[in-house]
């Protein structure tokens, strides 16, 4: 029976070729600019560690005074040196990872580069197997080296392939400021995206070439770049090479395998937090928080407001394609409203005729789908050599070609719905009468 | 013209007719709203920076420890007033579209935010660079030589300064703004002058009102006022004079790092700032042109279908002595009622959607003039739309009548 429809279908189709081409065109249109949005929001607000966000938290307290200029009831953002510290040597999860941002000057032996600033992290040792980075070669630094303040490096391959041509450089040495480190590792394509871990450094297309013990950057005052919040007395400045004591500016991530472990690393935080009010530290109540990375994203609503916009925007834009697709396939299917009440008489049923009038719109759809991702690839190439920072996101994944198509035969079904209906309501009668 | 026989006619069709005003009521919502973010974009984008533009430039190099801060100046300043072409290079900590280095909440009273005026840029500013700038003062008067005050924070402790109109008038509505003082924390601050203009580091990320709260800050050169110069030169040498200027960094201080991405002209600066905004424009645009097309296209789809389907009563109305202009006319005022029975639903649902957009982005009312210039747009979309089918249905001959099929 299906066969017979899609011939019938494919037949009526070609009768009226510019409303055929009208209908195909509206819907390729409407796919087409809702595909290629949608897509583009689809990759911004991924998992940056797919597999691994479950288990990545990111604690917050509020040691702030009741002054000041940071509102609201949410804890600051970030965490005081002091407190990143404790909470590291608590060691009360199964990982844990206190990190800033900032750049540092590379010197490089060959004289024919000159010397250069690039994007750093300084970190304890956790952030790579809590992270899962993958080394191209060697691995990071171990727990004892942030101790020993040891002068290692990681860096990444980007800077690797710039001043070693690509080699393995393990081992071998990398003059940073007046300082000579060691290169402990060499890391593969490792740029989650969106950057999870700080997003004051921009939420996408950020990769850091430098990875450098915490504490070892502090010591040899490297520059630091990230947001600061301060309070009280805490407005450091310049005079200063970092932030006071009231002043948030560390990053602190911790792995908590389970669940449970979660709930018990919360009672931590507030365990914590009415430890340091009783020593006067802290001035207010507990006040913590504690997400994974999925919930710190939404929390902090990476994804940009224009890419939002737009994805309502090409959905506005499908509607009234869908709307549009509706009145025409209703003119269609009442200009064969003759033929409809010939096969009525000769004893089909209301339902045949509108199954075999869903097929026409079914296939409308599907031409209009392919239509509608042509349009999007090519919408989407637009978008990748758009000034964007998450321009080079900007690729159909296998979902997305799936829903293209669901989104394309769905939204004219459904168009073919009213007007098929419409349409099986005429009296057989009627219409052998008036031919 | 009588309209009673077309609404009787319109009543046979509803399905139909509706679904043509739903069309424009959707077209009618969404082009009223697009048209409203593309004109706020715009006048974010044609923000009057109050500087000369098109004759500045910025350099930075960083590197430095800030002990060194003052020697690095002093050699920088010297190496880059002698580049031909200079007319001037003065200090400065952030310029309009570069980065923003120094934002701070500001109160009405002394180590308290409860009074708060609100979040301004601080920029601090070495001796001849508010001349530089070609900033326009309004009242008050310019900084004197003792006005420059040393900082090693953002701001300077106690410091004289001059403020933009636009802060002026929020802070002190109705008020000379003249001798007011304001705080930040600890830090006082006295108005001794206003600008016209003068816009802050990065406008946009503020709504429209704030993105002229600036503070021109007089400092002393050194500490926290280093690194970041304004080099000043005709238009047409501007761009050899910054490009001379970069190449002279390694020459002029071998041990600082010139940041590439911050020393451009003020002009790529603007055009790279609002280059997302540009292309969110043009997107806007092109969905609104689309979207009227398909629309377009959809009315004269189902025209065409009304008219093959009333080819007999055309003819019998033709034959019976109606002329070709009664029949365009006919069609006409059909598609006028229909759509402006669309823009009455238009009109709801683009407040409607209006109130959604709001509620997601930091945007006023819409307007109510952009609903009959919407309107008008939608009226007239809709007579183009119908010309080429009423002008088929015009001229079908009275002979139609007398035919069976």
């Amino acid at each position: 029976m299906f066969g017979y429809y899609l011939d019938l279908a494919l037949h009526s189709l070609k009768r009226n070729k510019a409303l055929t081409a009208l209908m195909v065109l509206a819907i390729a249109l409407g796919i087409g600019a809702s595909m290629t949005t949608l897509t583009v929001l689809h990759v911004l607000s991924g998992d940056p560690l797919p597999g691994r966000s479950g288990t990545l938290y990111y604690p917050q307290v509020d040691p702030r005074d009741n002054g000041g200029l940071l509102p609201g009831k949410e804890p600051p953002e970030q965490l005081t040196y002091i407190d990143g510290l404790n909470l590291l040597h608590a060691k009360r999860a199964d990982r844990q990872a206190l990190m800033t941002g900032g750049a540092v000057p590379i010197q490089p032996d060959s004289a024919a580069l000159d010397p250069f600033y690039v994007e750093a992290r300084y970190t304890t040792a956790d952030f790579f197997p809590m992270f899962g980075t993958r080394f191209r070669y060697g691995q990071g630094w171990n727990a004892a080296d942030d101790e020993a303040k040891a002068r290692e490096v990681v860096i990444n391959s980007e800077l690797n392939e710039r001043l070693f041509g690509g080699a393995n450089s393990v081992g071998r040495t990398l003059r940073i400021g007046d300082t000579t480190f060691r290169i402990a590792g060499v890391l593969d394509d490792w740029a989650p995206s969106p950057h999870f871990y700080d997003l004051n450094t921009g939420s996408y297309g950020y990769a850091e070439q430098v990875f450098m013990p915490l504490l070892t950057a502090l010591d040899l005052h490297m520059d630091h770049n990230g947001s600061t919040d301060c309070w009280g007395n805490g407005a450091g400045g310049a005079g200063h090479i970092y932030p006071a004591a009231s002043c948030v500016w560390m990053q602190f991530w911790v792995q908590l395998d389970t669940p449970a472990k979660a709930a018990d690393y919360k009672e931590f935080l507030i365990h914590y937090s009415e430890q340091q009010k009783a020593l006067g530290r802290f001035v207010k109540a507990p006040n913590v928080r504690l997400r994974n990375v999925m919930q710190w994203l939404s929390y902090e609503m990476v994804v940009p407001d224009d890419v939002r916009l737009q994805t309502g925007l090409a959905f506005g834009f499908l509607l009234v394609c869908l709307v549009n697709t509706v009145g025409l396939m209703l003119a269609k299917f009442l200009r064969g409203a003759g033929e409809l009440g010939v096969r009525r008489a000769l004893g089909a049923s209301k339902r045949a005729l509108f199954a075999q009038l869903l097929v026409e719109s079914g296939v409308v759809g599907l031409v209009g789908g392919i239509g509608g991702l042509l349009l999007a690839l090519l919408g989407l190439w637009v978008v990748r050599h758009r000034p964007s920072d998450y321009a080079a996101l900007a690729h159909l994944d296998p979902t997305m070609l799936f829903t293209t198509f669901l989104l394309a035969v769905g939204a004219s079904l459904l168009a073919g719905l009213l007007p098929a209906w419409r349409a099986c309501q005429i009296a057989p009668a009627l219409q052998l009468k008036s031919n | 013209m009588q309209i009673k026989p077309i609404l009787a006619a319109l009543r046979r069709h509803r399905l139909a007719t509706l679904l043509i005003a739903v069309e424009i009521a959707l077209a009618c919502a969404v082009l009223c709203n697009a048209c409203f973010l593309v004109a706020r974009r715009w006048t974010m984008i044609e923000i009057n920076s109050g500087v000369d533009e098109s004759s500045l430039a910025v350099l930075t190099v960083n590197g430095f420890e800030p002990s060194q801060a003052a020697d690095v100046n002093a050699r920088m300043l010297a190496g880059l007033q002698a580049i031909p072409g200079m007319q001037s290079a003065t200090l400065i900590s952030e310029v309009p579209f570069g980065p923003q280095t120094g934002a701070a909440g500001i109160s009405h009273d002394a180590e308290s935010f409860k009074n708060l005026i609100g979040v301004v840029d601080f920029v601090l500013a070495g001796p001849g660079t508010y001349k530089a700038l070609g900033l326009k003062l309004i009242e008050g008067r310019l900084p004197q030589p003792d006005d420059y005050r040393p900082a090693t924070s953002f701001a300077p402790e106690d410091a004289q300064v001059l403020v933009t109109r636009a802060l002026a008038e929020h802070a002190w509505p109705g008020e000379s703004p003249l001798g007011k003082d304001f705080w930040c924390d600890k830090m006082h601050f006295r108005v001794m002058g206003v600008v016209d203009h003068f816009a802050r580091a990065q406008p946009s990320q503020y709504n429209m009102q704030q993105g002229e709260w600036t503070v021109f800050t007089p400092v002393v050169p050194g500490g926290s006022l280093a690194g970041t110069y304004l080099l000043r030169a005709r238009p047409q040498d501007v761009q050899r004079a910054l490009q001379a200027a970069r190449a002279a960094v390694p020459k002029i201080a071998p041990d600082v790092v010139l940041d590439q991405d911050n020393s451009k002209t003020l002009g790529d600066l603007r055009a790279s700032y609002f280059k997302t905004d540009r292309i969110m424009i043009g997107l806007l645009l092109g969905v609104v042109v689309l979207m009227l097309g398909v629309t377009a296209l959809g009315i004269v789809g189902l025209t065409s279908f009304w008219v093959a389907q009333r080819r007999k009563q055309i003819g019998i109305r033709r034959a019976i002595g109606a002329t070709r202009g009664d029949i365009l006319r006919y069609f006409q005022t059909e598609n006028f009622l229909i759509v402006t029975f669309g823009i009455a639903l238009g009109m709801l649902l683009a407040f409607v959607l209006n109130a959604v957009l709001m509620k997601f982005y930091e945007l006023p009312h819409l307007p109510l003039y952009y609903l009959p210039l919407g309107a008008l747009a939608l009226w007239g979309l809709g007579q183009l739309a119908v010309l080429g089918p009423a002008l088929r249905a015009a001229a079908v001959p009275p002979v139609v009548a007398t035919r069976s099929v």
